[in-house]
């Protein structure tokens, strides 16, 4: 029995590694060029989202998870999530492109973020069988959702 | 060297200054006041269910251990109560300190892998499947025996690089939802996944009663259940992963109550 209480600080090296890094991103000459506006302004799809669509996916506990984290205006949705920020409004907080960012991969804004990049493959661990190679999302969806959460302006 | 050469060597310096800084941090693991068992997040009539042991459903389980405690099995016809007597003197405190190493495996086991290798060595009986009815008994009777004391794991020099090995995965992102253990358990235990509270992930229970599965289950059964959330690959029952992670969560509830047969929503 002789474990000294320091195990759990790797992380929080690793957190104060990824503010390292961004300093020296920002500092650094050239290294922000390309699309440095924390905003994905292009359509993944071409096309704008259903918000119809959008909704019904952002409530489905299966599909768009979304509710296990987030509350929000939907009050026939008894059981919401309070580990991340509200949805209500968030249509007027941020632009069409900050949400599509947002929802592809949050960690490109915030590298510690608990948001599941629903738009991306490569980078993960044991991703169990079924899933393996899929985004959570299809570009559509994603489409779908920007489009309603763009509606939640207050 | 150029200027700017100078400027990004100290940028980098700056940054190992940080690294290095960040590593004498202390740990973010909870003191041990702010350890919280699942009991203290659960509803009033839940709780009471744990207390009474009348009401306990876990209860059931841990006659049927009892029972199977007393029969003799194997080849070598011997109950676990020909050599280890009254369970309730010689197994007192034995399932607060598992995860523990295994001399011959040289590995960590846990209880129910212990029962197995007394089954299979000294009984010459079959092992029990794991995650059966009668290993959950037998554990959940043992379990029993340690109520109230509190969990005691060794991690000496052998059991080291397996508790590194559990401490690694409790910290690792992994599934499509790309989420550690400690994202949830560590930094939002006090927070509500869609309602339900997060918790800090103390197994200080098991094996538990859990109102949503209608039986009895263990820490493994529950570690699935977490690991298909975030869509992970699971492991399976007895993995060498699963027991290394058992090990780093047992040291990690150091010092908290032993309840089995616990109650869980």
């Amino acid at each position: 029995m002789a474990i000294p209480l320091a195990f759990a600080r790797d992380r929080r090296a690793t957190r104060a590694m990824a503010v390292a890094m961004a300093i020296l991103f920002l500092v650094a000459p050239g290294a922000a060029e390309a699309g440095d506006d924390n905003a994905l302004p292009v359509s993944l799809t071409g096309s704008t989202g259903d918000p119809v669509r959008g909704r019904a996916i952002v409530v489905n506990r299966r599909v768009g998870l979304c509710l296990l984290c987030h509350s929000g205006p939907f009050p026939e949705e008894r059981f919401q999530g309070d580990l991340a920020p509200d949805l209500g409004g968030v249509g007027g907080r941020l632009s069409e492109g900050q949400l599509r960012l947002r929802m592809v991969d949050s960690s490109r804004i915030n590298p510690t973020t608990i948001m599941p990049a629903y738009y991306r493959t490569e980078g993960l661990t044991r991703v169990a069988p079924g899933y393996q190679g899929k985004p959570i999302l299809t570009a559509a969806q994603i489409e779908d959702v920007v489009s309603f959460l763009l509606t939640l302006r207050k | 060297m150029s200027a700017f050469g100078h400027q990004r060597l100290a940028v980098l310096s700056l940054c190992l200054a940080v690294w290095l800084l960040a590593r004498q941090a202390p740990a973010t693991e909870l003191p041990a006041p702010e350890r919280r068992s699942g009991y203290d997040f659960m509803s009033r009539e839940t709780r009471a269910m744990q207390d009474d042991d009348t009401a306990n459903p876990g209860m059931l389980w841990v006659k049927d251990g009892e029972a199977l405690w007393n029969t003799k099995a194997g080849e070598a016809s011997l109950a676990c109560s020909d050599c280890h007597g009254d369970a309730r003197v010689s197994m007192k405190g034995v399932a607060a300190r598992y995860p523990a190493i295994d001399a011959a495996l040289a590995r960590p086991v846990t209880l129910e892998q212990r029962i197995n290798i007394c089954r299979t060595g000294q009984q010459k009986a079959p092992a029990f499947a794991l995650e059966g009815a009668n290993l959950l008994a037998l554990s959940a009777y043992l379990g029993r025996q340690s109520r109230g004391l509190p969990i005691e794991v060794v991690i000496d020099e052998h059991g080291k690089p397996f508790f590194e090995a559990g401490r690694e995965i409790f910290y690792r992102r992994q599934g499509q939802l790309n989420l550690s253990c400690a994202e949830c358990h560590e930094d939002h235990w006090d927070k509500r996944l869609a309602g339900n509270p997060v918790t800090q992930a103390n197994p200080t229970g098991y094996p538990l009663y859990r109102l949503e599965w209608q039986g009895l289950g263990s820490l493994e059964r529950r570690l699935r259940n977490c690991l298909a959330g975030t869509r992970t690959q699971v492991y399976d029952f007895g993995s060498p992963e699963f027991v290394d992670l058992e090990l780093f969560l047992m040291w990690r509830a150091r010092g908290m109550k032993i309840e089995t047969p616990a109650v869980r929503p």
